[in-house]
C-alpha cells in the first residue's frame, strides 16, 4: 500500500513537472492568413504594428513563448507610443501586449504540443490524476478504522508550513500570477484542453477554460480524499458532494453549454457581490442584447442576491452558500482541507478580518453604485472619479490579487479560507444576515467541553470555537461558514450545527450546565 | 487589597481566578511550576499525536492574564506556613497571601512496583510527562514496544497516542474486562473488541510484577503475574491518580488521600481552601466519590468557590452527574448514574442495546420497581446534555425517556438514527408498546420553569 502511494507520488510529480514546463516550451509560427484574420477580428488600425509583425513575426519560427512574447509586446509598445506621439489616437491598440501575445500564440501554436493534444493532456492532467489517486486511495486501508484522521498533521512538512508547504505556495502563487497577468504563458495549457472545450462550447479553449477545467479536476480528486478522511462523518460527505456538483454542473458545464447555444456565459450560482462585474456596463449590455435569456439572468441575478441568499441564510445559515454551493468554498474545502489549521485564531486577526472584509464589501457596493449611476446617466465619471478606473482597481486588487493570488496561493501558509474570511464581500453580506437574523447556530452541548482546542485548531475561519464552547455558549458568528469540522473533530460530542428557533440562540453563560442550579441562575442572568 | 493566591494553574485554579476577577477587584496570583500558562490537560495526547501544537492547548491568549490582572508566578511551592500566611517556594522565595486556594491536581499512582523509577517509566499527566514521552518514544525505531499498566481512561489514551506512531503496545489490565469497574459488561466488552481492532496487545487479568533494568538504569522489560516477560523500552504507569499534596504534609492542613474540605470547600484552616482533583470531601456527595478527579468537577468547584471568596458563601453542590471520554474512535458520554455490575445496587436494572455491526451501544439504568430513569451511557451516539439533565430533574421514568429519546440525539446532521431500532428492542425486552416521538424543537427549548435539582444529602 505504501509502495503504491510512493509510485503514485512519483507519477503525480512527473505530471506536475510536465505541466510546469509546458508554458515555456513549444513552437509558434504565425502565417500571413492567420495574422490577417487577427487584424480583422481585433479591428487593428495600427499600420505600424501590422508592418512590424509582418516583418518580424509572420512566417518565422519562434521557439517558446519566451521568444514570441517580447516580439509581440515590443512591436505593440513601439506602435502605440508612436501613435500617441503623433496624436493618432484612433490607431492606438488597447489590448495589452500579454493578451496580444496570448492571442497570437493561440493561433500560431505549432509543433509537438499543439499537434499532440491528447498525449500532452495525458502527460499532464492524466498523470496528475492517476498519480494523485494512487496516493490518495490506499488511505482507505492505511488510515485504518473510520474516525478522526489528524495524526501527524503537525509533524508533516506539507501540513506544518515546512519546505513542501512553501514549494506548494510558490507553485500556486506562480500559477495565479500567470493566469491573471501573463496569459500568453498559459497558451500551451489551452491546447491540452482544446478538445474538451470544443466538445462543450464548440470553441477552442482560452486560459480561463483551463482554469475552470483544472478547478473541477482538482476538486474531484481532492473530494475523493475528503470522502476517505471524513468517512465517519456523513455531513462532510454530503457537503463535499454538493460543492462538487455545483462546481462541475453550475460553474463549469452550464456556462459552456450556454455559449454553444448562443446564450451569454453565466454561472447561475455566482451571486453578486462575489460576482462583482455582474452590473458592469459590458455585462448589462450583453445581457440586454441576449433577449429572453439575458433578461432572465438579469432578474435571476438580482433576485438571487436580494431574496434567495438572505432567505436561505435565515433558514440554514450562510453555510448553504459558502460550504455547500460556492466554488471558492468548494476549492477551500477540498484542495484546502489539509491546510485548514493554519488560520490564525488571535483576537488581533479577528479585528483585521472585520475591517478588511467589511471594507471590501463597502468597496464593492460603492463601485457598483458608481457603475449603475454611470450606466443610467451615461456618464463615465461620478463626482469627478472615473468609474472605469475604480472598476479596474477593484478587478486588480480584489478580483485578481486578493481572491486569486492570496486567496488560493497562500493556502499552505495562512490556511484555506483567507479570501472567504478576509475578503469576500458576499460572505460579509451573508455574515450580517447570519449574525442578526438566522436560525443557524452551533450548539454547545451543556457542560461537556474539555477545552482541548481541536475545534479552534481546525476552524478554517479562524473562529476561536473553544472560547464559546468552554463557556457553554452557542457559537453565533458572522464568519462561520458551517463546514462542520469543529463538530467532526470534537472528541466529546460537544458541538452540533443546527437550525432552530431564534429564541435562545445566543445564550451567554458563565457557570455551565451540571453545576448548582441556583448558582447557574444567579451568575448567568444578564 | 486582599491577596488571593492559587496554587496550580489547571482548570480548577484558573476557573476560580477568572470568576473572582469577574466578581471583585482582589489581587490574584496563580503559582505553578508546571507551565507558564494554563493549558488543557486533556489535550496533551493530541500534541503527541500531531493533531495540535502545544500552544493550541492553551485556551487563552497570553495577553489575557495581564489584561485581567491575574498574576502568573512560575514557582514550586515547597511548604505552607498558615500562621504567617506565607508560602515557601523552591528557590527560597516567599509569598504571602490573605486567602489560599490549593488546586494542585493529581499525580500518577505508583504502587511500589520494583523498577517504577527507572528511566523510560512514566505516567501521562503533566506537561513534563508529555515532554518525556516525546523523548522516550519519538518513533517505533527508538521505542520497539511500550507496556501500559492500568486499564483506565489515561491508559487507553496513552495506547492511542503510541499507536499513532505505529509503536507496538501491550496493555496490562487488572480486571477481566476493560474498565468494567465503571462500565457495564456489554460496553466494556465492546471496548475490548475495539482495543484489539487497533492492534493493541490487550492482556486482561494481568498485573505488573517488576520492571527490569538494563545496565544504564533504563527499563528493558517487565514481568507479569502470569509469568511472562515482555521486552519494552517504555512503561506507562496509568493505574489511576492520587492528589498531588506531598508538600502539605507538615502544614497542619488536614489531609486524607487529598486535602480534606467541607461543602464550602474550606479546609480545617481558616482562609485556606482546596478545589479540583486534590480536594477530598469528608463524605461523597450523593453517589459521587469524595475525591472527584474529573475536568468538569474541577471547573464546578472553581465556579462555586469564587462566590464564597467574594462574600457570597456557596456550598459545592453539583447537579446531575455527567462525564465523557473517548476510547480510540468511540465517543462515550454518560448522564446520571449507570453502575457496572460490580458496583451497582440491587434495585438498579439495565436496558442495553448494541448495533449489529457498528461500535455503537447504549445502556440505560432504571429503578426496577418504580421504573425511574437513573442514567444513560452512550457509545458512538452523541446526546444532548440539557435533555438528560432535565429528565433527571423531572424524575422521568424510563418509558418516557425512551419515547422521547429523539429529542436528545445530538449527532451531526445526516447521521443514521437508531431510535427506532433501540425502541423495538426495548419493547421486546420490556414488554412495552412504545413508539418514538418525533423530535420537537419546542420540547427541546422549553425550559421547564423552576426545575429544581435533586439534592443529595
Amino acid at each position: 500500500m505504501k509502495a503504491i502511494q510512493n509510485i503514485g507520488l512519483v507519477i503525480f510529480l512527473i505530471g506536475l513537472a510536465v505541466f510546469a514546463a509546458v508554458p515555456v516550451l513549444g513552437t509558434y509560427k504565425l502565417d500571413q492568413n492567420t495574422f490577417d484574420e487577427i487584424v480583422k477580428e481585433k479591428n487593428i488600425k495600427s499600420d505600424v504594428f501590422i508592418q512590424a509583425i509582418n516583418q518580424n513575426v509572420v512566417s518565422k519560427d519562434f521557439n517558446g513563448m519566451l521568444s514570441l512574447s517580447p516580439a509581440i509586446s515590443s512591436a505593440l509598445d513601439a506602435a502605440n507610443s508612436q501613435h500617441r506621439k503623433n496624436k493618432e489616437y484612433k490607431k492606438v491598440i488597447y489590448t495589452s501586449g500579454h493578451d496580444m501575445a496570448a492571442l497570437v500564440g493561440k493561433k500560431s501554436g505549432a509543433g509537438f504540443i499543439a499537434q499532440n493534444k491528447g498525449l500532452m493532456w495525458f502527460l499532464t492532467f492524466g498523470l496528475g490524476i492517476i498519480g494523485a489517486l494512487m496516493f490518495i486511495l490506499p488511505n482507505v486501508v492505511l488510515l485504518g478504522k473510520k474516525g478522526i484522521k489528524n495524526d501527524g498533521i503537525y509533524h508533516e512538512s506539507a501540513t506544518n508550513k515546512g519546505w513542501i508547504a512553501w514549494m506548494v505556495f510558490v507553485f500556486l502563487v506562480s500559477f495565479y500570477l500567470v493566469l491573471y497577468f501573463r496569459p500568453e504563458f498559459a497558451v500551451n495549457w489551452t491546447f491540452l484542453v482544446d478538445p474538451i472545450s470544443q466538445s462543450l462550447s464548440g470553441n477552442p479553449a482560452g486560459h480561463w477554460f483551463v482554469y475552470g477545467f483544472m478547478y473541477c479536476v482538482v476538486m474531484t480528486v481532492m473530494a475523493v480524499r475528503m470522502y476517505i478522511k471524513y468517512r465517519h462523518n456523513v455531513y462532510q460527505m454530503v457537503r463535499t458532494t454538493s460543492v462538487l456538483f455545483f462546481q462541475i454542473v453550475f460553474a463549469f458545464l452550464i456556462p459552456e453549454i450556454m455559449v454553444r447555444l448562443q446564450m451569454p456565459y453565466y454561472d447561475f450560482k455566482n451571486a453578486f457581490p462575489l460576482d462583482y462585474d455582474f452590473f458592469f456596463q459590458w455585462n448589462l449590455k450583453s445581457l440586454l442584447d441576449s433577449g429572453g435569456i439575458g433578461l432572465f439572468i438579469l432578474v435571476w441575478g438580482v433576485v438571487l442576491t436580494l431574496v434567495i441568499v438572505p432567505v436561505m441564510v435565515y433558514f440554514f445559515g450562510k453555510r448553504w452558500y459558502c460550504s455547500w454551493v460556492c466554488g471558492c468554498g468548494g476549492l477551500a474545502e477540498t484542495l484546502g482541507d489539509p491546510y485548514r489549521q493554519h488560520s490564525s485564531k488571535s483576537l488581533f486577526s479577528w479585528k483585521v478580518e472585520r475591517w478588511l472584509i467589511h471594507g471590501v464589501l463597502l468597496f464593492a457596493v460603492v463601485m457598483t453604485g458608481m457603475t449603475l449611476y454611470s450606466f443610467f446617466t451615461e456618464s463615465g465619471t461620478v463626482l469627478g472619479i472615473k468609474t472605469q478606473s475604480v472598476q479596474n482597481t477593484y478587478s486588480l486588487l480584489i478580483g485578481a490579487i486578493f481572491a486569486g493570488v492570496i486567496g488560493t496561493g497562500f493556502y499552505p501558509i495562512f490556511g484555506n479560507r483567507v479570501w472567504c474570511r478576509f475578503g469576500c464581500p458576499l460572505a460579509a453580506y451573508l455574515g450580517f444576515v447570519q449574525r442578526f437574523k438566522s436560525r443557524f447556530r452551533i450548539t454547545t452541548n451543556g457542560g461537556q467541553c474539555i477545552s482541548c482546542g481541536n475545534c479552534s485548531t481546525y476552524c478554517e475561519q479562524g473562529i476561536d470555537v473553544r472560547a464559546y464552547a468552554q463557556k457553554g455558549e452557542n457559537i453565533v458568528r458572522s464568519s462561520c461558514v458551517g463546514c462542520g469540522v469543529c463538530s467532526a473533530v470534537c472528541p466529546r460530542g460537544v458541538l452540533k450545527l443546527e437550525n432552530g428557533p431564534e429564541q435562545g440562540r445566543i445564550n451567554p453563560t458563565e457557570v455551565l450546565l451540571g453545576n448548582d442550579v441556583d448558582l447557574m441562575e444567579l451568575v448567568n442572568k444578564k | 487589597m486582599e491577596h488571593i493566591v492559587i496554587i496550580g494553574n489547571g482548570i480548577s485554579g484558573v476557573t476560580v481566578a477568572r470568576h473572582i476577577r469577574k466578581l471583585s477587584d482582589k489581587k490574584i496570583t496563580i503559582v505553578s511550576a508546571e507551565t507558564n500558562y494554563f493549558f488543557s490537560r486533556t489535550a496533551l495526547m493530541y500534541v503527541y499525536m500531531g493533531h495540535m501544537k502545544f500552544e493550541h492547548t492553551q485556551p487563552y491568549e497570553n495577553w489575557f492574564w495581564k489584561k485581567n490582572r491575574i498574576e502568573l508566578l512560575k514557582g514550586f511551592v515547597t511548604s505552607v506556613n498558615h500562621e504567617d500566611k506565607t508560602l515557601i517556594l523552591a528557590e527560597g522565595k516567599e509569598l504571602t497571601y490573605d486567602k489560599l486556594i490549593i488546586a494542585t491536581g493529581s499525580k500518577p499512582n505508583k504502587f511500589g512496583w520494583p523498577g517504577q523509577d527507572l528511566k523510560g517509566v512514566q505516567g501521562l499527566y503533566s506537561k513534563q510527562d508529555l515532554d518525556q514521552i516525546e523523548e522516550n518514544a519519538p518513533n517505533k525505531e527508538v521505542c520497539n514496544r511500550a507496556v501500559i499498566v492500568g486499564g483506565g481512561l489515561i491508559g487507553i489514551e496513552l495506547a492511542e497516542m503510541l499507536r499513532s506512531r505505529k509503536i507496538p503496545v501491550t496493555f496490562l489490565v487488572r480486571e477481566n474486562s476493560f474498565w468494567n469497574g465503571v462500565l457495564p459488561s456489554g460496553e466494556s466488552e465492546m471496548i475490548n473488541e475495539h482495543i484489539l481492532e487497533h492492534h493493541i496487545d490487550l492482556k486482561l487479568e494481568t498485573n505488573l510484577v517488576e520492571i527490569l533494568s538494563d545496565e544504564n538504569g533504563r527499563a528493558k522489560a517487565i514481568t507479569t503475574d502470569k509469568g511472562e516477560t515482555i521486552e519494552c523500552n517504555v512503561v506507562g504507569l496509568t493505574a489511576g491518580v492520587t492528589p498531588n499534596i506531598d508538600f502539605l504534609k507538615e502544614s497542619g492542613i488536614e489531609l486524607g488521600r487529598g486535602v480534606k474540605v467541607n461543602r464550602l470547600l474550606e479546609t480545617n484552616i481558616k482562609d485556606i481552601y482546596a478545589i479540583g482533583d486534590c480536594a477530598e470531601q469528608h463524605e461523597g456527595i450523593g453517589n459521587r466519590r469524595p475525591i472527584e478527579a474529573v475536568w468538569y468537577t474541577g471547573r464546578m468547584m472553581g465556579e462555586t468557590l469564587a462566590q464564597t471568596i467574594c462574600g457570597n458563601p456557596r456550598e459545592y453542590s453539583p447537579g446531575h452527574w455527567f462525564n465523557s471520554a473517548k476510547f480510540l474512535d468511540i465517543e462515550y458520554q454518560t448522564y446520571g448514574w449507570v453502575f457496572s455490575e460490580r458496583s451497582k445496587k440491587e434495585h438498579e436494572n439495565h436496558f442495553h442495546w448494541r448495533h449489529a455491526s457498528e461500535k455503537i451501544c447504549i445502556t440505560v439504568a432504571y429503578d426496577k420497581d418504580s421504573k425511574k430513569f437513573l442514567g444513560i451511557n452512550t457509545f458512538g451516539i452523541r446526546m444532548r446534555h440539557e435533555m438528560f439533565d432535565r429528565w433527571l430533574t423531572e424524575e422521568r421514568n424510563i418509558d418516557y425517556v425512551m419515547e422521547y429519546v429523539k429529542d436528545a440525539n445530538f449527532d451531526p446532521e445526516f447521521y443514521s438514527h437508531y431510535e427506532e431500532e433501540i425502541l423495538s428492542k426495548y419493547n421486546s425486552v420490556m414488554k412495552t408498546n412504545l413508539s418514538p416521538k418525533k423530535k420537537s424543537w419546542k420540547r427541546i427549548f422549553n425550559k421547564s420553569p423552576k426545575s429544581q435539582p435533586m439534592r443529595h444529602s
